[in-house]
């Protein structure tokens, strides 16, 4: 091989196994964008928006008193609608207590335990699902706002080295989806921008509610890779930085997907 | 029995065609799925759904197990009189959840 078709061969390699850019900021669209108009109608009326009901039920458990304190959450928080307003935009962060980031669920239980003196709720429980639906809701139409500092980034930096990792037995990232696929499809349906800011959502297919973690779960499986466990710090470094890749979008939750 | 939802507009004028929208949760287990033990999940659906408009039924439904969770119907009817809506479901059990909505009809 001359040396000139050496250096070509070369650069074509490279082509390959580099993959593009972040979704320019400009280009970043909602996954709601990317669902059906029947799905986005029930998603926008609160009448036939299933997930209203769990809202509901976690108001419920918001006025309820737990734990060894005998405190609701709204004896300290008071009024969730104001309290808790923009709150699920700014998660997952940073909990100096703990040295790393966690989610909402996991700052729910970090509130009943060290607060209420209550047991923490275990991860895709009806309950923390309820609660968290609850506490995103009074977000809802406010921009994703993350913090991405410097004590963040790590953080952050990890997530997205996981997004961008090949996994599975299909050797795939999600980024080679979501970030470089995007619009086209797949199986029939449009590939989403993985956009967060809908969480928890109803999803159709599950026929109830479910956290990001389960639906992050959920593609590493159809990936045929082995999933992180519930809680897992890989997971929410993940959450951090999708979170952090949709800022700026408004805020959708609870959101209906297929 | 479980947490429902309903929607009827608070006011009306008389001969008005008004959307009702109702939505409850429930699991509508259809019965033919097979749990992770191996055994059949037994059918629990709610299998019937009226709408009385002061005392009179306006609008009946029955359901079957390709209904999905949660289920979400809407319908119209007109508003005759003020008054109350009563919704009814009721399960394969036979127990029964009723919410009533109030109208104004001028």
């Amino acid at each position: 091989m001359s040396r000139a078709a050496f250096v070509i061969s070369l650069v074509i390699v490279a082509a390959t196994v580099a993959r593009a850019a972040d979704i320019p900021l400009d280009q970043r669209r909602s996954d709601s964008d990317f669902v059906s108009a029947d799905t986005r109608a029930m998603q926008n009326d609160d009448t036939a928006n299933p997930a209203m009901l769990v809202v509901l039920d976690g108001e419920t458990l918001w006025n309820t008193k737990a734990g060894a304190t005998n405190k609701s959450c709204a004896d300290c928080h008071g009024d969730a609608e104001k309290s808790m307003k923009g709150v699920a935009a700014r998660y997952p962060a940073f909990a100096s207590e703990l040295g790393r980031p966690v989610d909402l669920e996991q700052q729910i239980n970090l509130s009943r335990v060290t607060d209420q003196k209550a047991e923490a709720l275990a991860f895709e429980s009806k309950d923390l699902l309820a609660l968290t639906a609850y506490i995103a809701r009074q977000s809802r139409g406010m921009p994703v706002a993350v913090k991405g500092d410097a004590v963040s980034k790590p953080f952050i930096d990890a997530g997205r080295a996981i997004f961008e990792q090949r996994q599975g037995q299909l050797d795939l990232s999600c980024a080679q989806c979501h970030d470089d696929n995007w619009g086209k499809k797949l199986a029939g349906n449009p590939v989403p921008q993985a956009m967060s800011n809908g969480y928890p959502i109803y999803r159709l297919e599950w026929q109830e509610v479910g956290s990001l973690q389960r639906r992050l779960r959920n593609c590493m499986s159809g990936m045929r890779a082995e999933p992180y466990d519930f809680g897992a710090p890989e997971l929410v470094d993940l959450e951090y930085f999708l979170m952090w890749r949709a800022r700026g979008l408004a805020m959708e939750s609870p959101a209906v997907r297929p | 029995m479980a947490r429902a939802l309903v929607h009827v507009p608070a006011n009306a004028k008389k001969g008005d065609v008004i959307e009702i929208k109702t939505l409850i949760s429930h699991i509508m287990e259809t019965g033919y799925r097979i749990g992770i033990t191996g055994q059949p999940i037994p059918r629990d659906i709610i299998d019937d759904f009226v709408c009385t408009y002061n005392g009179e039924e306006v609008f009946r439904a029955k359901l079957y197990p390709a209904i999905a969770a949660n289920p979400y119907i809407s319908f119209f009817t007109v508003a005759t009189e003020s008054g109350t809506l009563a919704f009814s479901w009721t399960d394969q059990h036979g127990a029964t959840q009723v919410q009533t909505a109030a109208i104004t009809v001028e």
